[in-house]
């Protein structure tokens, strides 16, 4: 919780410094910058320290948003461009093995993630239970599918966001871990490990749909969720990386300009020969 | 001949997509009857009341006229006749800004001592008999030179010359007539109250009109919020073969491109016409006048106003002769409260807002509405997030944000590539927008430099 305050803090106070700086009015009542802060937090891992937090919250805000012009105008999600980046630059603190923590009076916090346990075959993957419920070692939002679906069906039912892109990005994962048990029987996960370890569900619900940085039609919508979720279950299966997510959403986050363009609806009854 | 059964109501289960649920504020004058206006001191007839060609005068100044009598014509092909709409003496031409913005000609005319008044105009106008059995219908070129003579245009409010509309057109034959009773703007009851109070002329309108187009089908279309108007319609129509359908009340079920193919079932092509699928759509008020045309060789001199809103003192459906001022009908209706500070030619989502009270109303005017500053609250403007809200809410399947932004920034080929020009601007799309942003103003600024750039 604490790293959640920190990071909407500063996420808060780098909104109005690069506002000011740019010479607008920082955006502040749209709580957007109140948002980036709680998905950067709830995605770095328990242990990680307050300074990782502030930084990844100033190239959140400053590099992920403020230079692309400001809200509305940013192409990646500007949380997962501050995760990116603290997670390659330390690696040790705010990486993969930031989560195993010897010391740590849970036992369950002195065992590997279970994607990063699958990654290297050493330790055991938890039940599908414990990782629907949460009883796992991972980030801050995303061990509990099952909290996660609660607040995504919220989220969707309010219609804040939309249902079809965390549809499709889980379905699409589903069928890609599917293929890919099919065809490589050793793979270590199976798919319903897939879909309830790492920040896949999490980020189906409350990064993918992130207005901004997500398509405009219905139809780029799905496209943009099915390739999320194909993109994160190759990741996991044949990167370094243990989890996907950061880099799929920032990969699917580039095209979405594309998707756009070729999702251009036609007009309701056909064309004008006009145009 | 069995005993005369009223039509049956049928509901439809169609809908479109798109489209919203704006509050729709019509109790404010839906049981308010037509109440016929005064006849005022002067009105002045605008040369220029549909989408066409600008009418010549052919009275001048000093000349005597009699209500109903030609005073404008024009022989261009897209054009409406103007007619006196009370009886007196020409004075000289002054312009007139009508509330589009287009400064127009119009022919004032000095009220006379002889006036038909009250009662007697409205049943001049709507009573009387009606066939709709034994109706003789008369030759398609005849209905539809009685039409073009008495200057009809539709009066939903696009006010696009009647008589094109039902002239036939060997390549594309009429299969069906639909008749628009959605009134789907909200304030607005000039439809509704017709539908209840005059239900007759409508349907023998409906009649002529489907034998000008050759149509083989009548629907009549109204929005489930109007059921009686319904049953009204049904009763007027039985032993007719014309059918009743009830919609669903959602804006803008009343565009002819959302309610053709609900009740159709095929889509108009974007830069077509509902005749394009074998379909003409009129409005149940052009129906009246087409029968009054037809049957009477009546011109269409009056029409009914809703004056309504929460800025004007008592609200009320006016049958008011074109050309008088909207100043005055505010007047009729108890003038503008203190907190009055907007008022619109027509409803809240298509009308225009008016600069001048002394703009004169025209054959298009459903409407005047009056908004108070509790009406208008508004808030910043921010930037788009790219909800995709007004994507949802598009009943063209538009993507309007990419639209209104790059006509914005001048970017006229973005604009096109998402087809600018395929927006009717019936504003959903700006009334769902959380960031506030005009986007159907910005459209419509787009279209009108496209349009200039063509010429």
């Amino acid at each position: 919780m604490l790293q959640v305050g920190i990071c909407v803090v500063s996420c808060l106070a780098v909104e109005v410094l690069t506002s000011l700086w740019r010479g607008s009015r920082p955006s502040l009542q749209d709580t957007s910058a109140i948002v980036t802060g709680v998905i950067l937090g709830l995605s770095l891992p328990w242990s990680a320290p307050g300074s990782g937090g502030v930084v990844a919250s100033i190239v959140a805000i400053g590099f992920g948003k403020a230079v692309f012009g400001g809200l509305g105008q940013n192409i990646f999600n500007p949380a997962m461009v501050g995760r990116a980046f603290v997670m390659i630059s330390f690696a040790s603190s705010l990486g993969a093995t930031a989560y195993v923590r010897s010391g740590a009076t849970l036992e369950i916090l002195t065992q590997a993630t279970p994607l990063t346990a699958a990654k290297e075959l050493s330790g055991s993957v938890p039940g599908i239970w414990a990782l629907f419920v949460g009883n796992a070692n991972g980030s801050l939002g995303e061990t509990s599918v099952l909290a996660c679906l609660v607040g995504g069906l919220y989220l969707c039912l309010r219609r804040s966001a939309v249902w079809l892109i965390p549809v499709s990005m889980i379905a699409s994962a589903a069928v890609v871990a599917a293929i890919a048990n099919l065809l490589l029987p050793e793979t270590p996960l199976t798919v319903l490990q897939h879909l309830t370890s790492g920040a896949l569900v999490f980020s189906a619900f409350f990064i993918a749909t992130d207005p901004v940085t997500s398509p405009l039609t219905g139809r780029g919508q799905v496209i943009f969720g099915a390739g999320l979720g194909a993109l994160v279950v190759v990741i996991r299966l044949f990167s370094n990386y243990p989890e996907g997510v950061v880099f799929a959403v920032l990969l699917m986050n580039a095209v979405v300009p594309l998707i756009n363009r070729v999702t251009i609806p036609k007009p309701l009854g056909g064309l004008p020969a006009d145009a | 001949m069995s005993v005369a059964q009223p039509n049956r109501v049928t509901p439809t289960r169609r809908s479109f997509s798109g489209g919203i649920h704006p509050p729709s504020s019509k109790l404010l004058t839906r049981d308010q009857p037509i109440e016929v206006v005064p006849t005022p001191k002067q009105v002045r007839i605008p040369l220029l009341q549909h989408v066409g060609a600008l009418c010549e005068a052919v009275v001048k100044s000093r000349d005597e006229v009699v209500a109903g009598d030609l005073v404008g014509t024009s022989e261009a092909p897209v054009s409406a006749f103007a007619h006196a709409s009370i009886s007196g003496k020409v004075t000289k031409e002054s312009a007139a800004t009508l509330p589009n913005g287009r400064r127009v000609p119009t022919v004032p005319i000095k009220a006379g001592d002889e006036q038909l008044e009250g009662q007697a105009l409205l049943d001049d106008i709507y009573g009387g008999e009606w066939p709709t059995l034994r109706l003789d219908l008369p030759r398609p070129d005849l209905i539809l030179q009685a039409v073009r003579d008495a200057g009809l245009v539709g009066m939903g409010g696009a006010a696009f010359p009647t008589h094109i509309k039902l002239a036939l057109n060997p390549a594309r034959p009429i299969d069906t007539l639909v008749v628009n009773g959605c009134e789907c703007e909200p304030y607005l009851t000039a439809d509704y109250r017709l539908m209840l109070e005059a239900p007759r002329p409508i349907v023998t309108g409906a009649l002529l009109a489907a034998s000008a187009v050759g149509a083989r089908r009548i629907l009549i279309g109204i929005e489930d919020d109007k059921r009686d108007a319904a049953e009204a319609l049904s009763k007027a129509a039985e032993s007719t073969d014309i059918e009743i359908r009830v919609v669903r009340t959602k804006y803008p079920q009343g565009s002819e491109r959302q309610l053709g193919p609900v009740l159709v079932g095929s889509a108009v092509p974007a830069n077509g016409l509902p005749l394009d699928v074998g379909v003409v759509v009129v409005n149940v008020a052009t129906a009246a006048a087409i029968a009054r045309a037809v049957l009477r060789g009546k011109p269409m001199t009056h029409r009914i106003v809703t004056v309504t809103g929460r800025g004007v003192a008592q609200p009320k459906n006016l049958l008011a002769p074109l050309g008088i001022s909207y100043g005055e009908l505010i007047e009729i209706a108890g003038g503008l409260t203190p907190d009055a500070v907007r008022v619109l030619a027509g409803g809240p989502m298509m009308g225009f807002t008016l600069g001048d009270l002394d703009t004169p109303v025209t054959k298009g005017t459903s409407g005047i509405t009056v908004l108070t500053g509790e009406d208008l609250q508004q808030f910043e403007e921010t930037s788009c997030v790219r909800c995709g809200l007004c994507v949802d809410a598009c009943p063209l399947n538009l993507v309007p944000t990419r639209i209104a932004l790059a006509a914005r920034k001048g970017a006229w080929n973005l604009a096109e590539r998402y087809y600018i020009n395929a927006c009717m601007e019936c504003g959903c799309c700006a009334y769902q927008c959380p960031a506030q942003i005009p986007l159907v103003l910005l459209i419509r600024m787009g279209k009108a430099h496209l349009a200039a750039a063509r010429v």
